[in-house]
């Protein structure tokens, strides 16, 4: 959709010249985001400085009915944020101010852009964290995790972005800046921000949030275990569970994915296991080294090969950044990859490690493995090379494969990533039709004119009619559950 | 597919640049992308135009050729980079693309000035010396109360970055080892190193001498050729790297450069220059080298702070030794600089073509060292020296800002050299 060259001109006018990104370079390289595979490039790059820029590039779109695409790092997993319709895609990495750390009252309100790990380094001298820790969280914006309600290896214990955001300031599609939420917790009415949290840009954009802060625990240990095979980690992380602990981390990896960790990170990593366990206990110190000794024994008893205990922070954050930078090492194994983010019940690792394995025979497909294996939240990487279609192809059907044996076994289609224009067409096997239609209808209230991210979250974009018929969800043949 | 827009020879490698899995880790570390915001201009950002141009989506456009060239070269993004892009080499081949199919430069004589002047010493030698002409001769003072370089703002960043040009002499072609001899060295002098640092020269040869190295400083030889590889003039660079390799003699066992920059550009000669890996393989900087010499090091009552140079870091990535040749010295305090790995904004004549995001880089630098209370900086490149001090005069603090060598010397002097 071309833009008429009044709406540039104003776009201008209300940015300065430096503002726009207009360029056919420009634009071509925000046609994406981590999720490489979904592409489209908008036709104008806007980047305000503050909420009067945004509220005037949005009343404006919404006057010409130009679709908007809100984007902040772009390492989301989705196709969130890129430009299917073309239109006005409004970045937010020039909004990056901490606008506020009030530590009396645990919180800290910040602009959008500002990047997730710069927030806790602002306050951690102090003793003081932001909880929610995705694994872009040295890269990633806390409006893109607002936007997504990102997870993190540590939201087993401490929950989930929604869990941590008090408040937020939102510009409507509808161009009016709402407030929702704020510092002190307990408020009357409706809770807007739990509504707001995981819209993925489809109300409006956020322009500030608040959000809480945590002080750090007092003992942190970081507990390495090696397993001959993921099932065998597998029945580990339930049995750790089942006595009653709750780690703050605990996550799998498997031989795939540690071989990758070790030449991209040099996390050392051990090299002959079929899995580790990357286990973290926080908290009173007595209390952590009691759990410590138990979760290893546990370990043991379930057939652990090792069990190795990170002698000092520099250690702890060597095997961290193995972890989680996982995602970005995957170029040493392949090219290009799918990357899923369904859920099961934790109870049925096991038996979802063994269908994860067939359907890579099935495909023929290499499926690098590392999750948050405490909430039963799978990543499983889809290795293929995009200039072989057919490799493509066998990649995308093990994908859809995996989700539906998810979806079979009481699970969920997303973890934490969120939906985007990626899952969209999955959601009705999660959701039946009123469910959908009531959640359009919420959209049309924040966004009446339906310019905001069209395309994402929802099967269709309400543009092409008003109510869903999803067909029934239905496991495909050759069931391998 | 359609057809690339680069061409053989020195063609960017598209296996190097399909690695990229656009993760985006590179970002928060990159410069550019921190003072302007834009994907464009950041690490990710350029690959996504590399590979277009790679897979014929783009041709080297103005546009193109700018946001490649807005790169300072930092290499912040390789140390960040969980896949091990080696974006230095892609950007380098980029730019010999850029110059041999891409528009005509936007600063033709600026361009070749630089490129007349910085690599050859003689020239820069005397250049140099009419610099010095004109700060004695009280012309600086009135060209700066006049603020007629106001208009001039490459001008400005070249006049600017200069401080005091003292008279350089050349080095004795030959320091005898002291102590227990471990081998013969060959010492790099550099271009701009030679002329505004000499005593880093000095200072170099003499510690070298007292770790037991029969340190060659030979004559005539001439500059490494970084400042042409990172522009991507790699005919230039490579008769200057195989100029080099001839100048040193066979028998030493290392070449040693005091001069990040020189440093990371020799030790990857392999990669351009087949005959000059050798000669790769033997190149350390000073600090490798002396990291485990005894050195007789006296009291110094001092709190430094420690500034990575982006070659030495990230190109090649030597952090710690540095910092560990600082610590040995008594009754020095090393505190810790924040983003200590962040560039200046030097990058070797960037400060002078891209005078803007430069001065945005110093800005955050200096306040970043006023947060240490810091009364010295240390630092093993002489671009970042001179921007550094630059910055520090510009901004009133009180700091000096020095190589490391310069403070073990110190820290020796009066007891052994």
């Amino acid at each position: 959709m071309p833009l008429g060259p009044g709406l540039l001109d104003e776009l201008r006018r209300i940015l300065g010249p430096d503002g726009l990104v207009a360029s056919a370079e420009g634009r071509l390289v925000y046609e994406c985001d981590m999720h490489t595979f979904y592409k489209g490039a908008p036709d104008v790059v806007a980047l305000p400085e503050s909420t009067a820029e945004v509220v005037a590039i949005v009343r404006l779109c919404r006057g010409e009915r130009v679709p908007i695409v809100p984007r902040g790092s772009g390492t989301g997993l989705i196709g969130g944020a890129m430009a299917p319709l073309g239109g006005v895609m409004i970045g937010l990495n020039r909004m990056t101010r901490i606008v506020e750390i009030d530590l009396a009252n645990r919180a800290a309100t910040v602009q959008p852009g500002l990047i997730n790990l710069w927030l806790t380094r602002a306050v951690q001298e102090r003793g003081w964290f932001f909880a929610p820790d995705p694994s872009s969280q040295m890269v990633s914006s806390i409006g893109g995790n607002v936007s997504t309600n990102a997870g993190g290896p540590h939201c087993l214990k401490y929950g989930i972005t929604a869990n941590h955001v008090l408040g937020l300031e939102l510009v409507t599609g509808a161009g009016e800046v709402v407030r929702l939420g704020g510092k002190v917790a307990d408020r009357a009415g409706y809770d807007l921000t739990g509504v707001a949290v995981g819209s993925e840009g489809t109300f409006g954009l956020v322009t500030a949030v608040t959000v809480r802060l945590l002080h750090t625990a007092e003992a942190v240990q970081t507990i390495l275990a090696s397993f001959g095979s993921i099932e065998e980690a597998s029945e580990a992380v339930s049995a750790i569970i089942a006595a009653g602990i709750i780690p703050a981390a605990l996550e799998m990896l498997d031989e795939l994915m540690i071989r990758a960790i070790n030449e991209g990170t040099g996390a050392g990593y051990p090299k002959d296991a079929g899995a580790v366990l990357l286990i973290e206990l926080d908290g009173p110190r007595a209390e952590v080294l009691a759990q410590a000794e138990r979760v290893a024994t546990i370990c043991r008893e379930r057939g652990a090969l090792d069990v190795r205990v990170a002698r000092d922070e520099s250690e702890r954050a060597l095997l961290w950044k193995g972890r989680k930078e996982a995602a970005g090492a995957v170029g040493r194994l392949a090219p290009t990859y799918l990357l899923q983010d369904c859920v099961v019940p934790r109870s049925r690792l096991p038996e979802i490690m063994r269908a994860l394995r067939a359907i890579a025979e099935r495909h023929r497909v290499q499926i690098a493995n590392v999750f948050h294996a405490g909430d039963g939240n799978l990543h499983p990487l889809i290795l293929y090379d995009d200039r072989n279609p057919e490799e493509l192809e066998r990649a995308k059907a093990a994908n859809e494969a995996l989700l539906h044996a998810c979806i079979a076994m009481g699970g969920t289609i997303t973890g934490e990533h969120g939906v985007g224009l990626d899952k969209a067409k999955n959601l009705p096997l999660q959701y039946g039709e009123a469910d959908l239609n009531f959640m359009a209808r919420l959209r049309r209230i924040f966004d009446p004119d339906r310019i905001m991210n069209p395309g994402k979250l929802l099967p269709s974009h309400p543009a092409c009619g008003e109510g869903f018929r999803p067909a029934r969800p239905r496991v495909p043949e050759g069931a391998w559950i | 597919m359609a057809l690339s827009a680069f061409a053989p020879p020195d063609a960017p490698d598209l296996e190097e640049i399909r690695k990229c899995v656009h993760c985006g880790i590179c970002l928060p570390q990159c410069p550019t992308y921190r003072v302007l915001g834009e994907e464009m201009d950041s690490p990710r950002g350029r690959i996504y135009l590399m590979r277009a141009a790679a897979e014929g989506r783009l041709t080297l456009t103005e546009t193109f050729t700018r946001h490649i060239d807005l790169c300072l070269g930092c290499r912040a993004c390789e140390t960040a980079c969980p896949s091990g892009v080696r974006f230095g080499s892609l950007l380098e081949a980029t730019r010999a693309q850029l110059r041999r199919h891409g528009p005509p430069p936007r600063r033709r004589f600026l361009d070749r000035f630089i490129y007349a002047v910085f690599p050859e010493p003689d020239r820069l030698g005397a250049a140099l010396g009419l610099l010095r002409l004109y700060r004695r001769s009280g012309l600086q003072r009135l060209v700066r109360s006049t603020g007629a370089l106001r208009f001039f703002p490459r001008l400005a960043a070249m006049e600017g970055l200069l401080g005091d040009v003292p008279r350089a002499e050349p080095l004795p072609e030959l320091y005898p080892a002291r102590g227990r001899r471990r081998g013969r060295v060959g010492l790099l002098t550099g271009c701009v190193q030679r002329h505004l640092f000499p005593h880093v020269n000095r200072d170099t040869a003499r510690l070298l001498a007292l770790a037991g190295w029969e340190v060659v400083v030979p004559r005539g030889q001439g500059c490494c050729g970084a400042l042409e590889l990172h522009a991507g003039r790699t005919d230039d660079f490579r008769a200057r790297a195989r100029r080099l390799v001839a100048t040193f003699p066979d028998d030493v066992d290392w070449v040693v450069t005091n001069a990040a920059g020189c440093g990371s550009a020799m030790k990857e000669y392999g990669h351009w220059v087949r005959e000059a890996s050798g000669l790769a393989v033997r190149t350390r900087d000073v600090t490798e080298m002396l990291a485990d010499a005894e050195l007789p090091l006296g009291r110094l009552e001092l709190t430094v702070t420690y500034h990575d140079a982006c070659h030495l870091a990230h190109g090649q990535r030597v952090r710690q030794e540095p910092r560990q040749l600082l610590r040995r010295i008594p009754g020095l305090r090393l505190v810790e600089l924040a983003e200590s790995d962040l560039c200046c904004g030097s990058a070797g004549v960037y400060s002078i073509l891209e005078p803007g995001i430069a001065r945005e880089l110093l800005e955050l630098k200096i306040t970043r060292i006023a947060e240490t209370g810091a009364t010295v900086v240390a630092t093993g490149n002489p671009g970042c020296l001179m921007q550094i001090a630059q910055g520090a005069r510009a901004r009133g603090l009180d700091v000096t800002v020095v190589h490391p060598v310069e403070l073990l010397v110190r820290s020796i002097e009066g007891e052994a050299i």
